[in-house]
């Protein structure tokens, strides 16, 4: 080895290269200030519904109805009902609705079609919850009055591309070769997709459903038109228009008793700790689903 | 995905079948089917039946009605512009904001992190998204507007106040433009960030090692390979946040003060299309007014479809681009 | 070139390409000293203790079964082994005397001499023109730079055919021009060494054919190695050659080792590990 190559092809830093470098963790650096902020974010929200929300949870604030005019203390037991009401119906309704069309869109639709009803499907996922509020409002409250079980139907209006897409992402890493193995043994197509497919997709459609059921448990809007003029009543039937936690918040916000505000900030802390846990089961769920379908 | 054929692809002598099967098989394809296009059919449904509460305002008002600006329900006259003007300026403004921050976050999580920390933190990003939009503006009215109006405004009156965007003085409470605009970047960044992530996930690592292997930085790699290759998902990421950021109704009628007009300091107040959708509704005094809301609310429809479509049609060209229609 | 032992039967006779005589050891200018290099993936390891010297302006060829450590051993020599979570090197390189993993040593400068060519050809998505310009554009190389495209489109065997349309997208271009296009991209920022990874085993016969006649030229100005698994290949570009093979240990554990290096003519004719000559003679591998 010459010197003059040692030198000609050195490996020390040169000035452009430590200049490039610098840029270099300049642009790591905003990479992860940014990522910290957004967790920041997230820790300042969870810390504060948490901070304001624990002081008004007691066993009262669960079982106790609203207090009537002037008085004090109570809960919102009636809202905890009916949430719990509206969210299962409004699951019931699209759960196999939308297992039955990521069926069709996977497994039978040609491709043209599952495209085409694709776009629809994800459009329907993008329209603002306060639209199909008012839809819902216009073809089956006017003239017939509120009812929870029409809020769970705008519900499952919102959940039925998330449980569609869920369950046709899964049906999808479902092996062909578990469809020809079926077919080829003479086994009609009906028993196939329900027999085998399905069930090998069960994971992945109880994640669809859980992502599901936590973004419908925490919208508003549609609830402000089809369940709002309610009881203060515990009551477990759907025909009736039922009080719900979101709604709940919604509305102690408006109200200038700081008592019901204490009760907002502990209703959202009801809410949202509901809602992130079930999003983190559904993500190990869907980790544990797609590890099991890749082997 | 596989697309097996609807018909059986070897002849089958149907008397050969059983009936259950046949049955089964035209059920299962029927059910299915109906319940498909039903889902097309509920979208077509749901355009109509707006169109159909709103028509006594769009007879009354007809198209003017989108640049008129009043908004006075004892006079019964309706105009959408003030609202448009909120939306689309709050919504904006919000991309603005959220993109170059989304886009970091996901080269953070895609290229730069360590693996277990890019689990936890894109979990945790994840989650933010899972918040429900009244808890956020719930967060926004009682803690991010107090905090803004005691310790930021007066900053930014100092230092900004001579743009068109801060100017006017320090407003007297923390609900306006600027608390909006930052919940909806807030709301935004989750989606932005997931679907980019996601996309420089993509990149094939070949074409990451071909660039390293030239002697260039991770930086110069991911600003010559990674954001050219994801170009255009890039593109249809943000504008599904900003389909996003246009519908949010809630979180924004919660902190944005609600008033009318049209301004461009986010010291003032104003309102959007969901905001006043969501204000309104309830308190909605004569059918005009309802019916008008629901004009509203048909705008917004039409604002929110052409932005979904529009990112649905860029993330459909951009795949067919990036694999050669394979 | 006949076989001169009776044990060395080939199955199939090789030629070995003619070529000008090799250098005299003494002429030798060693660029890469390699001293007792191991590789490990986590606890495995994929390659242990190879020793040799790599020779300026000659072409080195690694062969041998597959798992034998041949890839991972190149990539040490230009630390994309870096990028592997969990890869480690122990033992030696000394680039030009310099210690390639030594403190403060940065693997962007070390790729700055030390270009790599990958088996399946990895061009941008972008214009032929600005493939091979955009690494000099970033390391600063800025005039001249139609110039330097050229020169390296040329050395590459490509400018005849891309000339009249540099603006398209490097993508619409076939195979075996994607991969020469490659070539040209490495060659444009005029590194010291080129590494060859399966250069043409992703391409036809035509295609391979071409860029085997390529190496032919390079090596003028550049030192080449290039891991194959195609013996006749390595028998008809390399004047040095390096035998990778398995170690199996009682344990069931297996690394790969260098099993013996030396002038091409000698590994294909007289090799002196019996391993080598069931390999070149078609007995395994």
């Amino acid at each position: 080895m010459s010197r003059a190559a040692r030198e000609r092809y050195s490996l020390r830093p040169t000035a452009q290269l430590r200049r490039r470098k610098l840029v270099n963790h300049l642009m790591e650096a905003i990479g992860t200030i940014a990522a910290l902020a957004a967790v920041a974010v997230l820790g300042l929200v969870v810390w504060a519904v948490a901070k304001r929300g624990a002081g008004a949870l007691n066993r009262d604030f669960f079982t106790e109805l609203p207090p009537t005019f002037g008085e004090t203390g109570g809960g919102i037991a009636n809202s905890i009902a009916g949430s719990i009401v509206i969210v299962l119906v409004a699951t019931a309704m699209a759960l196999p609705i939308g297992v039955l069309v990521a069926i069709y869109l996977n497994e039978l639709a040609a491709p043209r079609i599952r495209r085409s009803i694709g776009l629809v499907l994800d459009v329907l996922n993008g329209l603002p919850s306060i639209v199909i509020g008012i839809f819902v409002f216009g073809l089956l409250v006017i003239g017939h009055g509120q009812a929870a079980w029409k809020a769970s139907f705008a519900l499952a209006i919102i959940m039925l591309p998330l449980v569609a897409r869920a369950t046709q992402e899964v049906l999808a890493l479902v092996p062909d070769a578990l469809r020809e193995g079926s077919l080829a043994l003479g086994v009609s197509r009906w028993r196939t997709t329900l027999g085998v497919v399905v069930p090998t997709a069960l994971g992945g459609i109880f994640t669809g459903a859980t992502l599901a059921v936590a973004r419908a448990a925490g919208e508003t809007a549609p609830l402000l038109f089809v369940s709002s003029v309610t009881t203060s009543q515990v009551s477990w039937d759907p025909k009736q228009a039922l009080q719900s936690i979101p709604l709940t918040i919604f509305e102690f916000l408006e109200s200038p008793n700081p008592e019901d505000h204490e009760k907002a900030w502990a209703a959202a802390l009801v809410l949202m700790t509901f809602v992130l846990v079930l999003s983190l089961l559904s993500k190990a769920f869907l980790a544990r689903s797609r590890r099991k379908l890749a082997r | 995905m596989t697309a097996p054929a609807a018909t059986p692809s070897r002849p089958l002598r149907l008397s050969t079948r059983s009936f259950g099967d046949r049955l089964g098989d035209l059920s299962l394809y029927g059910l299915t089917a109906g319940t498909a296009f039903g889902a097309v059919a509920l979208v077509v449904l749901l355009v109509y039946e707006l169109f159909d509460q709103a028509w006594p305002a769009i007879e009354k008002f007809g198209l003017g009605f989108v640049t008129s600006h009043a908004w006075d329900p004892v006079k019964t006259k309706f105009g959408a512009l003030d609202f448009i003007w909120g939306t689309a300026y709050t919504s904006l403004l919000a991309v603005v904001l959220a993109a170059p921050l989304s886009i970091a976050i996901a080269l953070f999580l895609s290229e730069l992190a360590p693996r277990l920390v890019r689990d936890v933190i894109g979990a945790l990003v994840e989650m933010l998204a899972a918040i429900p939009s009244v808890v956020i503006g719930l967060w926004g009215v009682f803690v991010l507007g107090p905090f803004l109006h005691d310790h930021l405004d007066s900053f930014l009156d100092r230092t900004l106040g001579w743009t068109p965007f801060f100017s006017g003085g320090v407003p007297a409470t923390g609900n306006g433009l600027l608390t909006a605009v930052i919940v909806l970047t807030i709301m935004i960044i989750p989606i932005t960030a997931s679907i980019s992530r996601e996309l420089f996930l993509a990149v094939p690592d070949e074409l990451e090692e071909g660039a390293l292997a030239l002697g260039l930085t991770r930086w110069e790699m991911i600003r010559g390979v990674v954001l050219p290759y994801t170009r255009g998902g890039l593109v249809a990421a943000v504008i599904l946040g900003l389909g996003r950021a246009v519908g949010e109704a809630i979180a924004v009628t919660q902190v944005i003060g609600g008033l009318l007009g049209i301004h461009v300091s986010l010291f003032q107040s104003g309102d959007t299309l969901a905001s006043r959708i969501a204000a309104q509704y309830q308190g909605a005094a004569t059918n005009i007014q309802v019916a008008a809301l629901v004009y509203l609310a048909l705008i917004l429809l039409l604002i929110s479809l052409v932005t979904n479509v529009a990112a649905q049609l860029i993330v459909r060209r951009f795949e067919f681009q990036r694999t050669g229609g394979a | 070139m006949a076989p001169t032992t009776d044990t060395i039967v080939p199955v199939a006779p090789i030629e070995v390409a003619q070529r000008e005589q090799s250098r005299p050891a003494a002429q030798r200018e060693v660029v890469f000293d390699v001293r007792d290099l191991s590789v490990f993936y986590g606890k495995s390891p994929a390659v242990k203790g190879v020793n040799l010297e790599i020779y300026r302006t000659m072409v080195t060829a690694l062969i041998g079964p597959s798992g034998c450590g041949k890839s991972t051993f190149i990539r040490c020599l230009n630390r994309m082994n870096d990028l592997i979570a969990g890869a480690r090197v122990d033992g030696k390189v000394l680039y030009h005397g310099q210690d390639l993993y030594g403190q403060g040593v940065d693997p962007v400068s070390v790729r700055r001499w030390i270009g790599m060519v990958f088996q399946k050809p990895n061009p941008f998505p972008k214009s032929i023109y600005d493939n091979v310009a955009w690494g000099p554009r970033v390391l600063g190389m800025r005039k001249g730079l139609d110039d330097r495209v050229q020169r390296a489109l040329e050395q590459a065997a490509l400018w005849d055919e891309v000339k009249n349309r540099l603006k398209r997208s490097a993508l619409a271009l076939s195979g075996g021009q994607q991969q020469r296009l490659c070539i040209a991209r490495a060659l444009a920022v005029e590194p010291d060494v080129v590494l060859l990874d399966e250069p043409a085993s992703a391409l036809d016969p035509i295609a391979t054919s071409a860029i085997e006649d390529l190496i032919h030229d390079l090596k003028r100005d550049y030192t080449i190695v290039i891991v194959t698994h195609n013996m006749q290949q390595a028998a008809r570009v390399a004047d040095m050659t390096a035998f990778f093979s398995l170690d199996v240990h009682e344990d069931g554990s297996r690394n790969g080792i260098l099993v013996e290096y030396d002038e091409t003519q000698k590994i294909f004719t007289q090799p002196t590990d019996s391993r080598t000559e069931g390999y070149v003679t078609g007995r395994f591998g």
